[in-house]
């Protein structure tokens, strides 16, 4: 460490030869160009914002006849709305403890040498694109859990959520957050492993000099510690799951909202985009620009609480 | 020195410890009862398996907790539980890969898959393929072409302003509010659903162009949304690790600052900026949602990213799957599907890989 | 309570690096000794082989004996937790928890053995502890403040109230003055000096004359260079060890000549 920065300096070459054809004014020009690209990618969120309300404007004010259903923009988009929470729970309820028991396994219970290999192989996991997922899901997870679907139908139908008859292909709001929680389980995992990892050894060895075991350990030192990064974490997940798109169309067949989860039926926005996007036209566009416009703003709240979570408590940690 | 003899027997600090062989006879008579218990609805590997796991840890929870106290019980179950939640997140990544290799191969050794399109090949043929078993044909030249034409639009317009962005907030930005800003909405980007981003650019193009500009342009216009924040931050990490040393060293010896940022600073941090660069193409090269809203899906090669509708690969998987050519025998189609995801799975983890091995192989070796 | 502690053979391992050779040592109950020495000589890692904290490091591991009144530490099926909840330790930084109230951390180690703690009990143990840690009078009105808010040497009077809250048989100290200023380190001396009443105390010291003032008896630990073993030089009385020892090493040592 100590004898790196000559040694690089070195070697990228810093020859008075540079600095004798040198002006002031690159200078100039390139800090205004990084300061352009910079401001660049604000304007690019701000542009997302704006051409979205106005390619959107039309669904709005639109006859509430001629919107798809025919009443009207809300009445359009309140069901898909509820559709995609839906299906984001899922994922979540799923995704979290999974995602927790992984990254502890992987912080404090895996053999450290090989606790490495296995972060990575969790982060393959993140690497699978979503039409994969999709495809997954749509062909493979759908027809070996539908078995499960008309047992639970039978056995469990007087639960609302679990009312038949069971879909038989097993193409339900239920298979879709399933594929969801796979796909936000590598980013639930690898964000709460780095705070877990962050827990101060002073805690830790505290805790353990108690005569607590491993666990009490985790409870006293590591969770206390890493709460508000795992709730961001799941927050951001949360962004994830509710904007996924190819897991849910493909794998679900879509209809009206309904409460079982074992039947087919409800909608989630991304899907309700993607599927009619490619062939929309005329007000059709509109709405479905509108309906993107809803998701962005939701997944956009989302996002700016878990950063936020995320920001305060740096400041937290690194107070202390 | 006084000497003094381990006392007889066992000691108060051993008391109510499990022996070693514990877990393995739990384990022992966990696979027995978990054969017993899934032979009656059917015996199958997989229902075997979670069986056991489930009885294993109620008995070797039972058993510490009788032998060892509630304590060390939970300490056991906790341990259990968290092992279970790692073997469970293994089963779909085991699942998917297995299914994509079962399924992709024959499609993948289809003669002509790699070299032809989908131009002409309509459901007569498929019918064909499965009614008289002749061979299936039409590949995916057309989107392989896409894809790779559409990632590279998309790297060639996400890398400069990422760099440059992630150069503005380490070299020049200081804290100053407007750096935070960017710092704060670069993260809000990364959360933008991928969806979003293909309806910006399309209403975007929509509203400069012309109502229903759909090219492979737009669908890299698309991509960058995705990819500039993923550049950004990984490019920012990198330049942060440079040490300040350097820098010094060469303003010291009268080099301008941006002299010094393009020729000591970006030299160092090269490894981990090209690796961070490869995570985020193999990140967006499987989007499909901001493709299929931004480049529809063509059938047909087109070698022009910005005239017409332009194939890729996610958006061929996605509507082989949905609406296969032949919606009576779908099978050539999910042939056709599963090959070309196991192309952009072995692409997106040669990619991954490549980023590994750039940032082992070019890392400067003194950094940590 | 207090328990005599017996060393036999020890040796302790990074891995393949031996950190520490050949240890053989008693300490008397109810008694202060100091582990003195250079930096890197082993003594907080023989330090923490007394309840078995080095295994939470990475490839840590011992051979021979630590014995306990007569029970050996590393026996076969004796549960390191067991051992730490009879052998207390204090650490060289304060960490109380910075989660949990002044209360919460004293009975935090408490809490994990008996769940069902009634109210006066855990007040009488809170009070016990904290008297017992010079502390109480300082805190009494704020306990249910969060311990991050006392000054350095509170927080290491609160670590030292958790751990004697446990009822252990013996205290570690590793160097638990070395982040204080001087006045707080005067109050942690003097509360040495009251906890050999009822414990066997071992602390790691950098500082000579810390050595000199609490302890009865001090053993050198030195090195021979780089990557060679620490091992134990000198044991004996502290007033021997600092006016009369035995070993040039140790002579050298205790008279500023190197270290």
């Amino acid at each position: 460490m100590t004898t790196a920065p000559p040694r690089q300096a070195e070697r990228a070459g810093v020859p008075a030869a540079i600095a004798a054809q040198d002006s002031p004014r690159g200078d100039k020009v390139f800090s205004t160009l990084a300061l352009t690209a910079g401001c660049l990618i604000l304007a690019v969120l701000f542009g997302v914002a704006v051409f979205l309300v106005v390619q959107a404007i039309p669904a709005f004010t639109a006859d509430p006849a001629d919107i798809q259903g025919g009443k009207g923009f809300l009445a359009y988009i309140a069901p898909i709305v509820i559709g995609t929470v839906i299906a984001a729970a899922i994922a979540l309820v799923i995704a979290t403890p999974i995602s927790i028991g992984v990254a502890l396994f992987i912080t404090h219970f895996a053999p450290r040498r090989i606790a490495s290999a296995l972060g990575y192989v969790i982060d393959l996991l993140a690497a699978i694109p979503s039409v994969i997922y999709g495809a997954w899901g749509a062909s493979f997870l759908a027809r070996e859990i539908s078995p499960a679907y008309v047992w639970l139908a039978e056995n469990a139908g007087w639960i609302p959520i679990f009312s038949g008859p069971a879909s038989a292909t097993g193409k339900t709001i239920l298979t879709a957050g399933i594929v969801l929680s796979v796909m936000v389980l590598p980013i639930i995992t690898s964000l709460s492993r780095e705070i877990f990892l962050q827990t101060p050894k002073l805690h830790e060895e505290a805790a353990l000099a108690l005569g607590a075991t491993r666990w009490e350990m985790i409870k006293m030192a590591v969770f206390p510690f890493a709460r508000p990064g795992v709730v961001s974490a799941i927050m951001l997940g949360l962004g994830r799951a509710l904007g996924e798109t190819m897991a849910v169309a493909l794998v679900l067949s879509s209809g009206a909202l309904t409460v079982s989860l074992v039947q087919s039926g409800n909608q989630t926005i991304a899907a309700e985009i993607a599927l009619n996007f490619p062939e929309a036209s005329g007000l059709k566009v509109a709405t479905l620009i509108a309906a993107g416009l809803v998701l962005f703003v939701i997944t956009l709240a989302v996002n700016m609480v878990a950063r936020w979570i995320i920001s305060r408590h740096k400041e937290f940690s690194g107070a202390n | 020195m006084t000497t003094t003899d381990v006392a007889p027997g066992r000691s108060k600090l051993t008391r109510g410890r499990l022996p070693g062989f514990a877990p393995w006879v739990s384990l022992a008579v966990a696979l027995v009862l978990g054969a017993a218990a899934v032979a009656v609805p059917g015996f199958t590997p997989f229902g075997w398996g979670i069986a056991s796991a489930i009885i294993f840890a109620i008995v070797y929870v039972a058993w510490s907790r009788a032998v060892e106290g509630g304590r060390k019980a939970a300490d056991k179950l906790a341990t259990c539980l968290v092992v279970g939640a790692f073997l469970v997140a293994l089963l779909p990544l085991v699942s998917v890969i297995w299914t994509v290799l079962v399924a992709g191969i024959p499609g993948l050794l289809t003669p002509g898959f790699f070299t032809t399109s989908m131009n002409g090949v309509t459901g007569v043929f498929d019918n064909r393929a499965v009614e008289e078993g002749g061979p299936v044909i039409g590949g995916i030249y057309h989107a392989l072409l896409g894809t790779l034409m559409i990632t590279l639009l998309a790297t060639l317009i996400s890398v400069p302003v990422g760099l440059l962005t992630s150069i503005y907030l380490v070299e020049y930005g200081q804290d100053k509010p407007l750096a935070r800003a960017i710092t704060f909405f670069v993260d809000v980007m990364t959360g933008i659903p991928s969806i979003v981003a293909g309806l910006f650019a399309a209403a975007f193009f929509f509203l400069v162009v012309g109502p229903g500009t759909k090219t492979g342009f737009v669908a890299a216009v698309a991509l960058s949304v995705l990819m500039i924040p993923v550049v950004v931050r990984s490019s920012e990490e990198m330049l942060k690790i440079v040490p300040n040393e350097l820098r010094e060293a060469s303003y010291a010896l009268g080099v301008r600052k941006w002299r010094t940022i393009l020729k000591v600073v970006i030299p160092t941090a090269i490894s981990g900026i090209a690796s961070g660069v490869t995570l985020a193409i193999a990140r967006v090269i499987g989007e499909t949602a901001p493709i299929l809203v931004t480049a529809g899906f063509a059938t047909t090669i087109n070698n022009s990213p910005f005239a017409g509708w332009m194939a890729s690969l996610p958006t061929f998987i996605y509507t082989q799957i949905l609406n296969p050519t032949s919606p009576s025998n779908p099978a050539p189609s999910d042939q056709r599907a599963w090959g070309a995801a196991l192309v952009l799975i072995i692409l997106v983890m040669l990619l991954n890989l490549v980023a590994r091995i750039v940032a082992k192989a070019f890392a400067p070796k003194t950094g940590r | 309570m207090s328990k005599r502690i017996d060393v036999k053979d020890l040796n302790v391992y990074y891995g393949d690096f031996r950190a520490v050779e050949g240890v053989n040592i008693s300490v008397a109950p109810r008694s202060v000794t100091a582990f003195i020495g250079p930096s890197g000589c082993g003594k907080s890692t023989f330090l923490r082989t007394l309840n078995r904290m080095h295994e939470v490091l990475p490839g840590a591991r011992v051979e021979g004996q630590v014995l306990l009144d007569g029970d050996d530490l590393y026996g076969p099926g004796v549960d390191p937790v067991a051992v730490r909840s009879h052998v207390g330790m204090v650490f060289q930084r304060p960490n109380p928890f910075p989660t949990m109230s002044i209360r919460d951390n004293v009975l935090a180690g408490v809490k994990l053995n008996s769940k069902r703690l009634s109210k006066s009990d855990a007040d009488e143990l809170l009070e016990s502890s904290l008297r017992g840690a010079n502390l109480w009078n300082e805190v009494k009105d704020r306990l249910d403040k969060p311990g991050s808010g006392l000054s350095g040497g509170q927080q290491q009077r609160l670590c030292i109230a958790r751990a004697i809250a446990v009822k252990p048989d013996v205290i570690l100290m590793d160097e638990p003055c070395s982040a204080l200023d001087p006045i707080s380190t005067l109050a942690v001396e003097d509360l040495i000096n009251e906890l050999k009443e009822n414990y066997t105390v071992v602390i790691v010291t950098h500082n000579m004359q810390q050595a000199a003032r609490v302890s009865d008896k001090t053993a050198f630990f030195n090195i021979a260079g780089t990557g060679k073993p620490g091992k134990l030089i000198e044991y004996a009385d502290t007033s021997v060890i600092f006016n009369n020892p035995s070993e040039k090493a140790t002579e050298d040592y205790v008279s500023g000549r190197f270290g």
